[in-house]
């Protein structure tokens, strides 16, 4: 039962019929049945699902790090397969080089580019203020809280000036309240870069409140069961989230997962 | 009758870190003076034979006569400098060597073995070969630092590239970056605490290197003087170059503790590294 909605066309990202099957201790597990998307420019995109189900083989597969099975992931219309370095990635753990500071670790990605220290610095130095990292330039992570942290690396990740960003669930360690802070704060970000972004989460709130288009995910191997439009109006304050249009597509979501919650732990237990 | 005044009581740590520091400095004090008292004192009411043990005094004379009649000064520039020499050298092959395993995992499984063999092997019985090879002058004695560190440190390195975090990787090759930019950004500085942790063993094994090579054949050195001075039964200058070598062992000791504190810059800060 899939729920087709929102634009059909050409999208700025578009993954086609992409599937991996990894052998592992001569077992064959598949990660991901083949699963196709359309992810128009400027949206941001929430992909769903229990644990294992295959969102993150399907982020390393868009970022290029991992060779699908079957399938062709497109940017702009071309090709990016086994080529890292067309979108902007945040894997699951913030990694902040331990022996850096803020700045540094910010500047990561310029530094790769070969731009010059100096002017990296002074192209972040701005949207450190503006995000809330003044004064910790020079902090290491390990001073730092989890919230800051995440900032930090969220805000090199956008540094990476790519049009599509691919977050995985990247407030996933913080605390509640914490993690109002960051959606808000990453809604703002949106707004300000104008991105195009993928965003793996296990929060269904999370997704409602963030998203444009939600699609959920099943138990591995992972595949598209629905693909959902968020009704909600922009711009979206903490109080979007008591309103009745949340609460209907909470429902419709819960519903959704939740067989596929009770498959997926069923698997935890086999393993 | 009024009611005493309420104490108020505030711990502080630091008042409580200085007393600890300034207690423990004290003693450390005392128990060293102490030592060289006892012993003089011990010596000179024969309790213990002077003619082995010497004293402190006769030390310190004796170390007087050697440095400005003799050739103390010359010997212990000597000693250091190829203990130095060796240790850079040895050091740094070893971290190149072990580094040089992030490359390929072939190859860092090939040498893995050999590199554990060889730094079972003692290396001192090397030393009658080494000495053939370059002869019993100066680089002979490096040659033998050299052989002492180079594998510490090479498997220090290598046991630090294994344990890179493969995500920091990953997430350098997803911002685009090369192989060698991987290696310069993340693995180096990953492994650089490894790296140092073994400098301070291989100083020491480095000087031990030197005097073995001065032992064997040699015409400076301290540890041709110690040889020396027990061939003609000076005892009184073998005790000299022992405490020589120990002062000498201490102020290169409190160097690599030094140099560790700059290279380590912002990166252990007394806790291990995490990248959450």
């Amino acid at each position: 039962m899939t729920e087709t909605a929102g634009v059909i066309g050409v999208g700025k990202l578009e993954v086609r019929t992409v599937s991996k099957i990894f052998k592992r201790d001569g077992r064959t597990v598949r990660a991901l049945d083949p699963v196709s998307l359309t992810i128009p420019e400027g949206r941001l995109i929430s992909l769903i699902g229990p644990s294992g189900c295959g969102k993150s083989t399907l982020f390393n597969i868009i970022a290029g790090l991992l060779r699908p099975t079957t399938g062709d992931v497109l940017a702009d219309g071309t090709s990016i397969v086994g080529r890292p370095g067309y979108v902007a990635y945040m894997l699951q753990k913030g990694l902040l080089l331990p022996w850096r500071t803020i700045i540094g670790n910010i500047i990561l990605a310029a530094e790769v580019r070969g731009i010059a220290r100096r002017e990296a610095i002074a192209r972040a130095q701005p949207l450190i203020e503006r995000y809330g990292l003044g004064g910790f330039e020079h902090h290491y992570p390990h001073e730092l809280s989890g919230g800051m942290r995440q900032r930090t690396s969220l805000l090199r990740t956008m540094l990476y000036e790519r049009d599509v960003v691919l977050l995985d669930e990247p407030f996933g360690a913080l605390d509640a309240q914490t993690r109002l802070l960051m959606q808000s704060w990453l809604l703002e970000i949106w707004n300000d870069f104008g991105k195009t972004i993928l965003f793996v989460t296990h929060d269904i709130d999370e997704a409602i409140y963030l998203s444009d288009e939600i699609y959920v995910f099943t138990a591995r191997p992972g595949r598209i069961k629905a693909h959902i439009e968020v009704i909600l109006p922009r711009p979206r304050d903490q109080e979007a989230v008591t309103s009745s249009s949340f609460m209907d597509q909470k429902r419709q979501l819960l519903d959704l997962l939740n067989d596929e919650a009770r498959i997926a732990e069923r698997q935890g237990l086999m393993r | 009758m009024n009611d005493p005044e309420p104490t108020t009581v505030v711990d502080d740590d630091e008042i409580a870190e200085r007393r600890i520091r300034r207690c423990s400095a004290i003693w450390r004090w005392a128990l060293g003076i102490g030592l060289v008292l006892g012993w003089e004192i011990l010596t000179r009411l024969k309790i213990i034979d002077p003619y082995y043990f010497s004293n402190p005094t006769t030390i310190v004379n004796t170390a007087y006569v050697a440095a400005t009649q003799g050739t103390l000064y010359v010997d212990i520039g000597y000693t250091s400098a190829s203990t130095i020499v060796g240790f850079l050298i040895g050091v740094t092959a070893g971290a190149v060597l072990g580094l040089s395993t992030w490359w390929s995992q072939v190859y860092g499984r090939v040498s893995e073995p050999y590199l554990v063999t060889f730094n079972a092997i003692p290396k001192l019985a090397l030393a009658p070969i080494l000495i053939i090879l370059f002869g019993i002058g100066f680089q002979s004695k490096v040659a033998l630092a050299v052989a002492l560190t180079i594998v510490p440190a090479a498997l220090a390195a290598y046991g630090g590239v294994k344990s890179v975090d493969k995500d920091l990787e990953t997430l350098l090759f997803s911002l685009g970056a090369s192989r060698f930019q991987v290696f310069a950004k993340v693995v180096v500085p990953w492994t650089m605490p490894w790296i140092v942790s073994s400098l301070r063993v291989n100083i020491g094994l480095a000087l031990a290197g030197a005097i073995v090579g001065e032992f064997i054949a040699s015409r400076y050195g301290v540890g041709r003087m110690i040889l020396y001075a027990g061939q003609i039964m000076d005892i009184n200058l073998v005790w000299v170059g022992v405490v020589v070598l120990s002062v000498l062992a201490l102020v290169m000791y409190t160097a690599v503790t030094t140099a560790e504190r700059y290279l380590l810059k912002g990166m252990l800060h007394g806790s291990q590294l995490s990248t959450q």
